[in-house]
């Protein structure tokens, strides 16, 4: 059968079971754009091709299948590597697809012509320049086959104009055949024992658990492994829902905005279990003063990991699903030999921290509304398994230090490379992933006019998004280091609570728009908005600008130095 | 080459394809790794290139180096070469001022070091050189007196040793340790 490479293309996506790609067409795409009007590919045109990355980030998110993008030359793939540096750098599983100027004028500097694939070679795990039609069918299977499996990650391949136009002789690989691609997933039988017999030594143990257990489809796995031990569990940003906030043994996220007893328990802890996580400096704070006391086991699929930042005593390459699930019979062998430590002392001290410790912010009555009371009211309010999708800042820490995450791929926000703007096109990405599921976006109004417009796209392609952004009129994250390390010299940091207009602007982009100033207007809002359902929701709530992030670890310093926040201290905390 | 010891060879086959060498070249850059010096070649199976890198090892943990490489798709093989357990070679161009006068001091330098005389002018001679980086170091310090008009020298290039013991006889000594 003779096809272009333009049909070999689609042709292609749809036997990796594409079921939906996100883009826009141009010049050097549209010859692929051709075919696709007779494929049984769904396609959401974007108003931006960041846009589209994001999206295929968000469903990629939500569904754990391979997001797909595609768009034009040049300007369009400058504007998409965005969205692969995030996925660089969270680990997200996403297939870009390019066009590209004819391959008889590479280099001569043609109309919409860029090195795609020079500009994107340190932002993806590979990406791949077509020469010949031929190829189509084999770099697409190599594409998805590299993004999905290791350490997962964006990928992109550029499609040359000719090449599109040229024909080929269809065919589908069998197989792939990377010589140097060969990742590692099984762990080493002698190290997961080592692994088991110091989990059998240590008195102060936590599992520190990272976006690792997600990507691996873990949780499961990690829930076992902790009720088998009594172990309590740390989930990272990139982490959250791989264990439910309300099981007992849940500590909550680690970090620089750390809740106290997350971030302490690593530092007096006689042993991290990581899994899955990279001991991002976001997490360690000071790596020199970072858990002296422990010993580290880390189990990671990407073996660059291990070492990288801190030597583990047992470092295990592997799959963590495939590594926990070996643990978790080690561990059993090793408890049949011998008695393990009595943890209780351990458990009382973390309860005891819990309660000492909690988050906190007070919320009066008469106002002003706080943001804090926004996300818990949000989070009462809505379905258990709501998808809540953040973009960067304030906004994104309050959520995660406040939301009970009880299921896995409920939590979609921009850790990494934290990419203001992810929260609006990752949460249309996600929601059609998982149409079924309610999605909340809660986003900041300096996040939301950075990608707002793709609210077009969603209310034109009917998926009802919600969006709530919490409007303090400040590039909240910035003023608050300002306020906190520059004595209160507020640099460029304004924003204006009503410029523009939130719910005029969601009107006209085809949404419902709410506004909220008075605390007792939260929960109805948030239950009108809930009960839309054939369009987007934007709610512009007015909260205090004043309010800050605490606990907070300040950069480069130690997690021992961790600010509690001034409602702590007023209760005679630290 | 200025202090042996802070730098290491690692011997990197990679498919033979382009872009292979931006690569490379790109995550030394980003990682913030330095190459002291970089070879590359097709193998004898042309599917293949081998790279020859040397590593300026102080700006990062050789491990975290030789991991990284390795997530490179087109890298299908990495060897560090350890100074003992490798030959290495370097080869040097250098084109040496010297008229007629003093043409036999600069042959008679050449035929200590082996190094052949590639061309002759009325001003100058252009010799090649090669061996392990310090010997080439050694003749660029003996003809710097006479002027250096041009230097160019490869990079290294190296191979692990070879046993040097016959399998069955090494079995023997094997079982007798």
């Amino acid at each position: 059968m003779k096809l272009t490479g333009a049909q070999a293309l689609i042709k292609s996506l749809e036997m990796e079971g594409t079921e939906v790609m996100f883009g826009l067409p141009g010049g050097a795409i549209l010859p692929v754009y051709d075919p696709l009007i007779d494929s049984s590919i769904r396609h959401i045109l974007v108003r931006h091709e960041q846009g589209a990355g994001h999206m295929a980030e968000g469903y990629a998110h939500a569904t754990g299948r391979p997001g797909v993008a595609m768009v034009t030359s040049g300007p369009a793939a400058t504007n998409i590597v965005t969205p692969l540096c995030n996925a660089y750098m969270d680990s997200i599983p996403i297939v870009v697809v390019t066009g590209q100027v004819p391959y008889s004028v590479i280099g001569s500097d043609a109309f919409q012509e860029c090195d795609t694939v020079g500009i994107t070679m340190p932002v993806t795990k590979h990406n791949w320049l077509i020469t010949d039609p031929q190829d189509v069918p084999r770099v697409i299977r190599e594409a998805f086959h590299v993004a999905t499996t290791g350490r997962p990650g964006p990928v992109l391949v550029d499609m040359p104009k000719d090449v599109s136009n040229q024909e080929m002789e269809w065919y589908w690989p069998d197989d792939v055949d990377l010589p140097g691609y060969k990742p590692n997933t099984k762990g080493h039988a002698k190290q997961i024992k080592d692994a088991a017999r110091l989990m059998g030594e240590a008195e102060r143990p936590v599992i520190y658990a990272g976006g690792g257990i997600l990507k691996a489809r873990a949780a499961e796995t990690l829930r076992e492994l902790a009720e088998l031990t009594g172990i309590h569990v740390i989930t990272t940003l990139m982490a959250r829902g791989s264990f439910p906030d309300d099981h007992p043994l849940a500590l909550g996220m680690p970090g620089m905005h750390g809740n106290f007893t997350a971030v302490t328990s690593m530092q007096k802890s006689d042993l991290l279990i990581a899994l899955g996580s990279r001991f991002d400096d976001r997490v360690t704070g000071k790596v020199g003063s970072f858990a002296p006391d422990a010993k580290v086991i880390h189990v990671d699929v990407d073996p660059a990991e291990l070492g990288k930042v801190r030597r583990p005593d047992v470092p295990i390459v592997g799959d963590c699903r495939l590594v926990i699930e070996e643990l978790v019979k080690a561990v059993k062998a090793d408890r049949s030999k011998r008695d393990w430590p009595d943890l209780s002392a351990w458990d009382r001290q973390l309860e005891d921290w819990k309660r000492e410790f909690p988050l906190k912010y007070d919320q009066h009555d008469d106002g002003p509304l706080k943001p804090q009371h926004c996300i818990e009211s949000l989070r009462d309010n809505t379905p258990d398994d709501t998808i809540v999708v953040a973009g960067v800042g304030q906004h994104q820490m309050w959520t995660s230090q406040l939301w009970h995450f009880n299921h896995p791929y409920t939590w979609v926000n921009s850790g990494g490379l934290g990419t203001m703007g992810f929260a609006v096109p990752a949460s249309i990405g996600a929601k059609v992933g998982k149409p079924e599921r309610m999605v909340w976006a809660v986003d900041g109004d300096g996040c939301f006019q950075m990608t707002a417009q793709e609210l077009v796209t969603a209310s034109a392609e009917r998926i009802p998004v919600k969006i709530a952004i919490l409007n303090n009129a400040y590039l909240g994250m910035v003023r608050q280091w300002q306020e906190l390390f520059y004595e209160e010299r507020y640099s460029e940091v304004y924003l204006s609570p009503d410029l523009p207009d939130y719910t005029k602007w969601a009107e006209a982009m085809g949404c419902v728009g709410f506004r909220v100033d008075d605390p007792s207007d939260v929960v109805p809002t948030i239950e009108k908005a809930n009960e839309i359902d054939d369009r987007p929701v934007v709610v512009d709530f007015r909260v205090d600008y004043r309010e800050k992030v605490y606990p907070m670890v300040p950069a480069g310093g130690s997690n021992d130095d961790i600010i509690l926040g001034p409602e702590t201290d007023k209760a005679g905390g630290r | 080459m200025p202090n042996g010891v802070q730098h290491h060879i690692l011997s990197v086959l990679v498919e033979n394809k382009f872009g292979v060498l931006s690569r490379v070249a790109g995550l030394f850059s980003r990682r913030g790794y330095n190459i002291y010096s970089l070879a590359v070649s097709p193998t004898e199976d042309e599917r293949f290139s081998r790279m020859t890198i040397v590593v300026d090892a102080e700006s990062a943990p050789l491990e975290q180096v030789t991991k990284q490489l390795n997530k490179l798709v087109p890298v299908i093989k990495i060897t560090e070469l350890a100074l003992d357990d490798a030959v290495e070679r370097e080869l040097m161009l250098v084109t040496v001022k010297g008229a007629a006068e003093l043409r036999s001091q600069i042959t008679e330098l050449s035929s200590i070091f082996e190094a052949k005389i590639l061309d002759v002018g009325f001003e100058a001679l252009t010799l090649m050189v090669s061996g392990a980086a310090d010997k080439l170091e050694a003749f660029t310090d003996l003809v710097r007196p006479y002027g250096i008009v041009e230097l160019q020298r490869t990079g290294r290039i190296a191979l692990p040793k070879l046993a040097r013991q016959p399998a069955k006889l090494k079995a023997v000594k094997d079982r007798s340790a």
